[in-house]
């Protein structure tokens, strides 16, 4: 199948985004710590986005800037769903009990508003890069849950599964070969969604200060040290808050053909 | 002709279809066809599932379901030419001079108002009577159609009522604005036998009583036989025979039209009795977190190599006797017996061998099958899952299930949705044969398909059976398909087994009222049957 347009678009530029988060230290130009110029000076040769608050190159602070955000999102997704969806399908599998303790238990955390039990968490523990995916990746994994367990559920009804039931496989073969397959869809198509919710989520802790910590930035941390000059009419804010707005439409044009392409039932699948 | 209600003029249907992964592409679905219906008759349109009756029907109100355009010929009602007519005019139009019954009435009325409503509401939207009238009119023709309490019958709900009594209700809000033309499309499908009896012979008396004319669309000639005048043969989108009722089933002269006929017309001699391989000894089931007992004390023996029908309608316990002996739904007392050895009941705590030894088929093949898995995966996991086989021989042996359900090369890769109703069916098969098994229950296997499809898989099963001397537990509601191909009978009503025996035994009189009854209802291609049996029934509807 011929790719279209805009998933092209969408993979150049997420590309681009992971190449360059990738190749940090290589294709920056500056140290990402050394002051080169003066405060906020704007766009020029040797500082194509001009320098930040500090007079730090600003190409080079959205380069490992884009590297640690993308990083901590990416790490968490991936935890959220690997955690999310095998719980979920459990869940939709075995039914009884255990569908009802994970189920209550995911409604309780759901209950309260992620940011604030996020806040709270971070408050009080260290925050590291290791502390900051594992509260994204569990808070998310909730929402990844309650959509694998739901589609699971429609399947788990299907005759083939009933079919597997009754050929005594196994609850391995039943959830990645039977259930996983026909889920996918919709996972993947979660899965760009919650990437971009995962980037806005660590670019405002970040704003808010319990993010990325110093010496380290991310695109959040960025906007924050940088929001000052806006009353300044300095646009140094606007350049991370351009990136994350490019790579969340990037990642969905993505997601989308991915999604066109695994819907289809015959072979090909994404 | 004055009298011409309906006159279609070489009409050609097509749509737009969108195989997944490939480009669109335009399919013709009706081709040249034209057809004549006088004031007052009833014609029936015959063919399989993709033959386009059901898009005809629609087309004699100028309508074309999701993207069905119609392209040629023209389509003249009452004189006038509506197949170009604009929005407008076919508004005017339909619910006032065509009105159309559909298949499923429970889809198709609003849960949430009662049926006076709805049944009303053509005619008043059109202006066409008072409230009054209406529902006067429509009392009326509650009574025409045998609804109990015709008076207040319109103030229930769809819920309150069944599903023939529904049925019945649609034919109602289709009569009611008095039309010039109805479309019945499949009207008694969905419905058990008994049931669509008495529903057919309402709908025979509301057409007779109202002089309305009708387009009655079904797969099944015995039962277009009872209504129609005139029949219209289709097969795909093309016509195949047209003629009066009595021509085209009592001398049928096309090829397509006699197989139509004689479709069920499979010779099975009965085997001698035999030790049973299954043995079900006083059976009691419900479903979890109910008071009810869905299966009562049910005994039964299936000999070794044999076949035994379990018969009923919905609602009779027969699926449910088929998760009790696979152990999906373990009974609540009474023992099944296996080739020697008691099963357990939960299917959890079964050894491999004894799942292996029973398999199952069921009713949809389309959701019986993984549609992320290829044919090879398909019956190939049974093949590993009990035996261990791998690769090359694993491969061989698919094949080799591959030719004994008349499938041959090039299927091994491909998907279920690259298949054909019947063929999935036969993958479901080979998927049970897979794991060399001495008992194959199959639920109602043969309902979803088209009759010579139908009797192509009941050929093959029988053939499978002579060879492997496998034994069949078949459940369906279908007496023309227990004909063809049982061994000994269990007739079952509401959890109950009331009849059970040899073939000849159970089909030979003296009858029990129900199963007088379910023999009674099944129709049959002959012109009258219908008033016939009335007249001589014992027990109400057992749906009722």
């Amino acid at each position: 199948m011929r790719m279209p347009f805009s998933a092209l678009l969408g993979l150049i530029f997420t590309g681009a985004f992971f190449f360059a988060a990738i190749f940090a230290p290589l294709i920056a130009p500056y140290d990402m710590a050394e002051v080169v110029g003066g405060v906020w000076d704007p766009v020029s040769a040797t500082h194509w986005f001009g320098t930040d608050a500090i007079g730090r190159d600003m190409l080079t602070r959205m380069i490992y800037g884009g590297q640690t955000t993308i990083f901590v999102a990416s790490a968490a997704t991936i935890l959220s769903f690997v955690l999310g969806s095998i719980l979920g399908f459990t869940a939709a599998v075995t039914g009884g009990w255990v569908d009802q303790i994970l189920s209550r238990i995911v409604d309780l955390i759901m209950a309260i508003p992620s940011l604030i039990l996020a806040l709270v968490i971070l408050s009080v523990t260290p925050v590291t890069l290791t502390v900051l995916i594992l509260v994204m990746g569990l808070l998310d994994a909730t929402r990844v849950f309650r959509l694998s367990r739901a589609v699971a559920v429609d399947i788990t009804v299907m005759d083939y599964v009933e079919a597997a039931r009754l050929r005594g496989e196994g609850w391995a073969w039943i959830i990645f070969r039977e259930i996983l397959p026909n889920a996918l869809s919709p996972l993947v198509a979660e899965l760009g969604l919650r990437f971009i919710f995962a980037v806005l989520f660590i670019s405002t802790l970040s704003f808010l200060g319990l993010g990325i910590q110093p010496p380290l930035a991310d695109w959040g941390g960025i906007v924050k040290e940088n929001s000052a000059g806006l009353v300044y009419g300095i646009p140094a804010a606007l350049i991370p808050a351009f990136a994350i707005a490019a790579l969340a439409i990037s990642v969905n044009l993505v997601a989308d053909w991915v999604l066109s392409r695994t819907t289809s039932l015959k072979g090909g699948r994404g | 002709m004055s009298d011409t209600l309906l006159s279609i003029r070489n009409l050609r249907i097509e749509a737009t279809s969108y195989p997944p992964g490939e480009a669109p592409r335009d399919v013709v679905l009706v081709d040249d066809v034209s057809v004549d219906l006088q004031k007052g008759r009833v014609l029936g349109l015959i063919g399989e599932s993709g033959a386009g009756k059901s898009t005809i029907g629609l087309s004699s109100m100028a309508f074309g379901r999701g993207g069905v355009r119609l392209t040629g010929g023209s389509i003249l009602l009452n004189g006038r030419d509506i197949r170009l007519a604009d929005a407008r005019a076919l508004r005017g139009l339909r619910g006032r001079e065509v009105t159309y019954v559909a298949q499923s009435a429970a889809a198709a009325f609003n849960p949430a108002l009662p049926l006076m409503e709805q049944v009303i509401e053509a005619a008043l939207h059109h202006g066409m009577m008072s409230r009054a009238e209406a529902e006067a009119r429509a009392v009326g023709l509650f009574r025409t159609l045998g609804l109990p309490n015709p008076e207040s019958f319109g103030a229930r709900y769809p819920h309150q009522v069944s599903g023939g009594q529904l049925q019945r209700a649609m034919t109602a809000m289709a009569l009611c604005p008095k039309p010039d033309l109805v479309v019945f499309d499949e009207p008694t499908t969905a419905l058990d036998v008994t049931t669509q009896i008495d529903v057919l012979a309402a709908i025979k008396d509301a057409i007779r009583d109202t002089g309305v004319a009708a387009l009655y669309i079904t797969h099944d000639l015995a039962v277009v036989a009872q209504v129609a005048d005139d029949i219209l043969v289709l097969r795909h989108g093309k016509r195949v025979e047209y003629g009066t009722t009595g021509q085209i089933i009592t001398a049928p002269r096309e090829a397509y039209t006699q197989a139509l006929v004689s479709v069920r017309s499979i010779d099975h001699q009965e085997k001698p009795a035999a030790p049973a391989v299954l043995s079900v000894q006083n059976v009691t089931a419900r479903y979890r977190g109910t008071s009810f007992d869905v299966l009562k004390n049910v005994t039964l023996d299936l000999p070794a190599g044999q076949t035994l029908a379990v018969v009923g309608e919905s609602g009779s316990g027969k699926s449910t006797l088929a998760r009790a002996i696979t152990g999906l739904l373990p009974p609540t007392q009474g023992r099944i017996t296996f080739a020697g050895r008691e099963l357990s009941r939960d299917q959890r705590s079964r050894s491999r061998d004894d799942l292996r030894e029973v398999q199952m088929i069921y009713q949809m093949a389309d959701t019986a099958m993984n549609p992320r898995q290829t044919v090879g995966t398909i019956i190939g996991r049974p093949l590993e899952f009990y035996f261990g086989l791998k690769g090359e021989a694993k491969r061989a042996r698919i094949q080799d299930l591959l030719d004994q359900i008349e499938m041959g090369k090039g299927y091994i890769d491909r998907y279920p949705a690259e298949l054909s109703g019947g063929q999935k069916q036969r993958v479901c098969i080979a998927r049970a044969l897979a794991a060399k098994p001495r008992l194959i229950i199959c639920d109602e296997v043969t309902s979803a398909l088209d009759p010579l499809v139908a009797d192509g898989i009941l050929k093959l099963l029988l053939n499978l059976q002579a060879r492997e001397g496998v034994a069949y537990l078949f459940i369906t509601h279908d007496l023309a398909t227990v004909k063809a191909i049982a061994d000994r009978i269990a007739v079952m009503y509401r959890g109950e087994v009331v009849r059970y025996g040899s073939k000849t035994d159970v089909l030979t009189p003296p009858f029990d009222d129900y199963t007088d009854l379910l023999l009674s209802s099944v129709p049959e291609m002959e012109l009258g049957w219908l008033e016939a049996v009335l007249k001589h029934r014992k027990m109400a509807s057992a749906g009722n």
